[in-house]
């Protein structure tokens, strides 16, 4: 569809492009409305897991009983991020893919890597607060800003995208880069590749989920720091759990290493903190962030003991 | 680029010919002289804007006139029957939720789409209970559902107790 329009884009509810454009940040000259092209509706898979059109909107995705019954981290995720007008208008397709609020991004006036390559990062010594510890290069700290995004990475939902070299299947895991020395590529997606759906794979424990979200104001603000969890626990054992951090990273940020600490352990605030802590010891904090280290490690444990004291 | 579409807004069917680039706000307030919506931020930050588009409540400043051909818009100035108030209109003037009255008629389009979701079992950031079959909208839920609405003149304090008065407590 976008082949012969290479600076085109898709339009889904517009919440973030029709801002940039606005802005100036983003200056395609052929929008193509996606909304009927794809699936608006939630459906249930064989064996339990659930697939979202990526035409379904927030609000739609956030109210449906089988996401909120089998899911809650990624219902309550979402419920978390914008206001409900925005959450009415904005679709889960462009919700992975919005961009990021980094201050310098959004202003033509400021150097900024992802908008103009090579033209520097204003964030690295500037106003850094909301932005990156993980995974930062010297050419962008930026951090990605949706909180569904951040629930799916933990739920290892898988994203299917049609494109002009055909179809494909990413884990969400898998469809976010990091910054490195191509901050202005935020995704894996080629251009005209378009996300039709989102799967969520059945998990046995994703009842027992949770997500947190830590900011300024009580709402209507983006993350600092948030947590997205699931934890089984039998017997006093975590038998598993999926743990995902957002606000700290170019993407959602997949614990594994505090997920392999946690697996099989006592499921104690101790052994918690202490997987929460190894998750983090690769933190680099920038110059007006090093709060959010001990903050995600303190949101891990408060939101694994939470869920925890749920179980016996 | 001009295309031609119809939108009904406030009851009356309106055919008008846009720039692609035309929001819903400015087709409303610039070409149809429907200036009930209000432009606060321009950026979907402020709610000022709010309307119901085909029953839901939006920011209408991001959206793209061009992408609604065919919508049911209903704003602040079509919530009256004649001259009788809408029961929201008429609970913000008992309880004095306003003071300069701009950010008025999104927080009523606002209001009135929020009942409905709340109507149709839809839970907030702040239910305490995520499963339950009917929403109890305490000052908390109000105010959360109602977080992307802004007043400048923090009339707040009278705006959460005349939706709470409509939501019948």
């Amino acid at each position: 569809m976008l082949a012969g329009a290479p600076d085109g884009t898709f339009l889904g509810g517009g919440t973030n492009l029709v801002d940039l454009m606005r802005l100036g940040v983003t200056t395609p000259d052929v929008l193509v409305d996606v909304r009927r092209l794809t699936s608006d509706r939630i459906e249930e898979l064989p064996g339990g897991a659930l697939r979202i059109g990526a035409a379904v909107t927030n609000s739609e995705l956030a109210a449906d009983r089988s996401v909120r019954r089998r899911y809650p981290a990624l219902a309550q995720a979402v419920l978390s991020g914008a206001s409900g007008q925005l959450r009415n208008m904005a679709t889960t397709g462009g919700n992975l893919l919005q961009r990021t609020r980094c201050a310098y991004f959004q202003d033509l006036t400021t150097p900024c890597n992802k908008r103009q390559p090579g033209s520097g990062c204003s964030a690295l010594h500037g106003h850094n607060r909301d932005l990156a510890i993980l995974g930062w290069s010297p050419e962008c700290c930026a951090t990605h800003p949706s909180d569904m995004a951040v629930a799916m990475t933990a739920l290892g939902a898988v994203v299917h995208a049609q494109g002009p070299d055909g179809q494909r299947q990413i884990p969400v895991t898998e469809l976010y880069r990091l910054p490195g020395d191509a901050p202005d590529r935020d995704t894996v997606l080629g251009h005209g590749e378009l996300i039709t759906s989102v799967d969520l794979p059945a998990l046995s424990f994703g009842a027992s989920s949770r997500y947190r979200k830590v900011r300024d104001r009580a709402s209507y603000a983006f993350a600092l720091v948030s947590v997205a969890a699931a934890l089984d626990v039998t017997d006093g054992l975590v038998r598993d759990v999926r743990l995902a951090l957002g606000g700290v990273a170019h993407r959602p940020w997949r614990a594994t290493r505090a997920e392999e600490a946690l697996r099989g352990e006592p499921a104690t605030a101790e052994r918690f903190r202490s997987a929460a802590v190894a998750e983090l010891v690769d933190a680099r904090p920038l110059s007006g962030n090093a709060f959010k280290v001990p903050l995600a490690v303190n949101l891990i444990v408060s939101t694994l003991l939470e869920l925890a004291g749920g179980q016996p | 680029m001009d295309v031609e579409i119809t939108v009904r807004v406030d009851g009356r069917d309106c055919r008008l010919t846009v720039d692609t680039r035309t929001t819903l706000l400015d087709a409303l307030r610039e070409r149809l002289g429907v200036t009930s919506p209000k432009k606060g931020c321009d950026h979907g930050q402020c709610g000022a804007c709010t309307v119901l588009l085909d029953g839901r409540r939006v920011n209408s400043c991001l959206a793209l006139a061009v992408a609604h051909q065919g919508a049911e818009v209903v704003t602040a100035a079509g919530l009256a029957d004649g001259d009788g108030l809408h029961p929201l209109q008429q609970a913000f003037i008992t309880n004095d939720a306003f003071q300069c009255g701009y950010c008025t008629p999104g927080q009523i389009c606002s209001a009135v789409g929020m009942l409905a979701e709340a109507e149709a079992g839809w839970p907030s950031a702040v239910s305490g209970d995520f499963d339950a079959q009917k929403v109890v909208l305490d000052d908390g839920e109000i105010a959360e559902r109602m977080s992307g609405n802004l007043c400048r003149c923090a009339a707040y304090a009278n705006i959460v107790p005349a939706i709470a008065q409509v939501a019948g407590r």
